[in-house]
């Protein structure tokens, strides 16, 4: 592991809404090709940790770097960023899947995978287009492409969200409990795509309610309570680790 | 008077109620969206003024706020209005529906999920292009129906420019109908008003449902 490339490196984050410390000086690392899992109750700060990473909420402390590339650090109280150009280029190494897929609903499927690429990064049309052809194959979706989101189920809408996500090519893909808004038939299918790109060795941060799953595809898990890390291993390491609010949680979720 | 003398000439009228219908238009749907940004601005001085500006404009009736823009300028700086009640009646009309119009499109901006805009901050797209690809065509859906309400009762609306005896149909008709002592042209005027509204509600109808394809 340690001769890997490290793509994600956060120091020392901390949070707080108002007088509620959401995270309190949480470290982490990932390295490629790396599958991290985070579990933990809710309020844990879990969301928040990933939301933090992807900069669509500011920290109070800490720092982010991507590449080895400083994104943003806190120093006496205020925020840093990279430079506009610098941040940019440092945004393109991530991407992200929302709980609740947020597709934007006036584009078909196709247009919701190719119209980023094509004007944000400014790519080859036809590049773009046949590399989105080829993602929706892998995600089970080639018949709908000219689809509008609001015509299919929750677990397909998920999985164009995966493929928008991965149309960006990151190198770093992020998910925030990309399950948690589908009805539990739906859940599978999710599953399995995101199992797939774990076995063509993506790096995915994964915040999940889905232990097992979390446990059979996971390099490393972390156990997040009350604003810090509780546990941090691989799989067996964590769920048969003797912290008891690890077995308080895994208790309550054997009882749901 | 007869019959097709009376058409004719509420007729030209009717043109220049169009006239007056599509310019407010044309300035104030615009102009709206101005107001709705300054509204929804972050900066609290900026949004506390269009707030009152809006409130004020809401707030007031139209035909007053016609004649505090026409005869405004002659009572605060003396100056000569001698050509200014076209333009008046167009400046008055069009900031009047800016504010109606600023307020539907800021609800219509409200209503859509914060999501959105995070998923098109991860995707990369900068504030305008997040704006106008994203944000705008969803507002434009969701806006249309209250739009068109505001549409039609700008159509029956121009008929307050008789308040600064401006020759538009309704003007036309009163003095006909006074002139003649018929109640003729009143059934005529509003049978115009009646189709143009038809024509609008058609034209307004296809375009919600081409908007309706997702």
């Amino acid at each position: 592991m340690s001769e890997k490339t490290i793509y994600l490196e956060m120091n020392n984050i901390k949070k707080s809404f108002g007088d509620l410390q959401v995270l309190k000086d949480i470290s982490l690392s990932v390295h490629e090709g790396e599958v991290l899992s985070i579990i933990g109750p809710s309020g844990s700060g879990k969301s928040t940790l990933l939301r933090i990473a992807t900069m669509l909420e500011t920290m109070d402390g800490g720092s982010i770097k991507y590449m080895g590339e400083e994104a943003v650090y806190v120093e006496n109280g205020s925020l840093h960023y990279a430079k506009p150009q610098n941040l940019r280029e440092i945004k393109k190494n991530f991407g992200l899947v929302f709980q609740n897929f947020n597709l934007f609903p006036h584009m078909s499927v196709m247009k919701n995978l190719t119209d980023a690429p094509i004007h944000v990064q400014k790519r080859n049309k036809d590049e773009v287009l046949s590399e989105a052809k080829e993602l929706l194959r892998k995600m089970g979706l080639s018949d709908k492409e000219d689809y509008y989101p609001s015509q299919l189920s929750g677990g397909q809408q998920q999985r164009v969200a995966i493929a928008r996500a991965l149309a960006l090519k990151p190198n770093v893909l992020f998910f925030d409990e990309p399950t948690s808004a589908l009805d539990p038939e739906l859940t599978g299918e999710v599953l399995k795509v995101i199992k797939r790109l774990a076995e063509e060795n993506m790096t995915m941060v994964i915040v999940t309610h889905e232990m097992s799953f979390a446990r059979n595809i996971s390099d490393r898990i972390i156990f997040m309570d009350k604003g810090v890390i509780a546990i941090e291993g691989n799989p067996e390491e964590v769920f048969n680790s003797d912290n008891p609010r690890m077995q308080e949680f895994l208790g309550k979720l054997k009882h749901e | 008077m007869s019959f097709v003398t009376m058409l004719e000439q509420i007729s030209s009228g009717m043109l220049k109620t169009i006239l007056i219908f599509i310019l407010t238009l044309i300035f104030s749907l615009p102009l709206g969206w101005i107001i709705a940004f300054g509204r929804m601005s972050k900066n609290k001085i900026i949004s506390g003024i269009t707030g009152f500006f809006i409130s004020v404009l809401r707030g007031t009736p139209l035909m007053l706020q016609l004649v505090v823009v026409f005869y405004g300028p002659y009572f605060l700086f003396k100056w000569s209005i001698g050509n200014w009640r076209f333009p008046a009646i167009i400046v008055g009309f069009s900031i009047n529906y800016a504010a109606y119009f600023a307020e539907i499109y800021r609800s219509g901006i409200s209503a859509i999920p914060v999501g959105q805009y995070e998923a098109a901050h991860i995707l990369g797209y900068n504030k305008l292009q997040t704006f106008f690809k994203i944000i705008l065509p969803q507002v434009i859906r969701i806006i249309l129906p209250a739009v068109t309400n505001e549409v039609i009762t700008l159509v029956k609306d121009t008929s307050l420019a008789f308040t600064l005896s401006y020759m538009e149909m309704f003007t036309i008709t009163k003095q006909i109908a006074s002139a003649q002592t018929t109640f003729m042209p009143f059934a005529i005027a509003g049978l115009f008003y009646y189709i143009f509204n038809l024509l609008i509600s058609f034209v307004m109808r296809k375009l919600e449902k081409k908007l309706n394809y997702y």
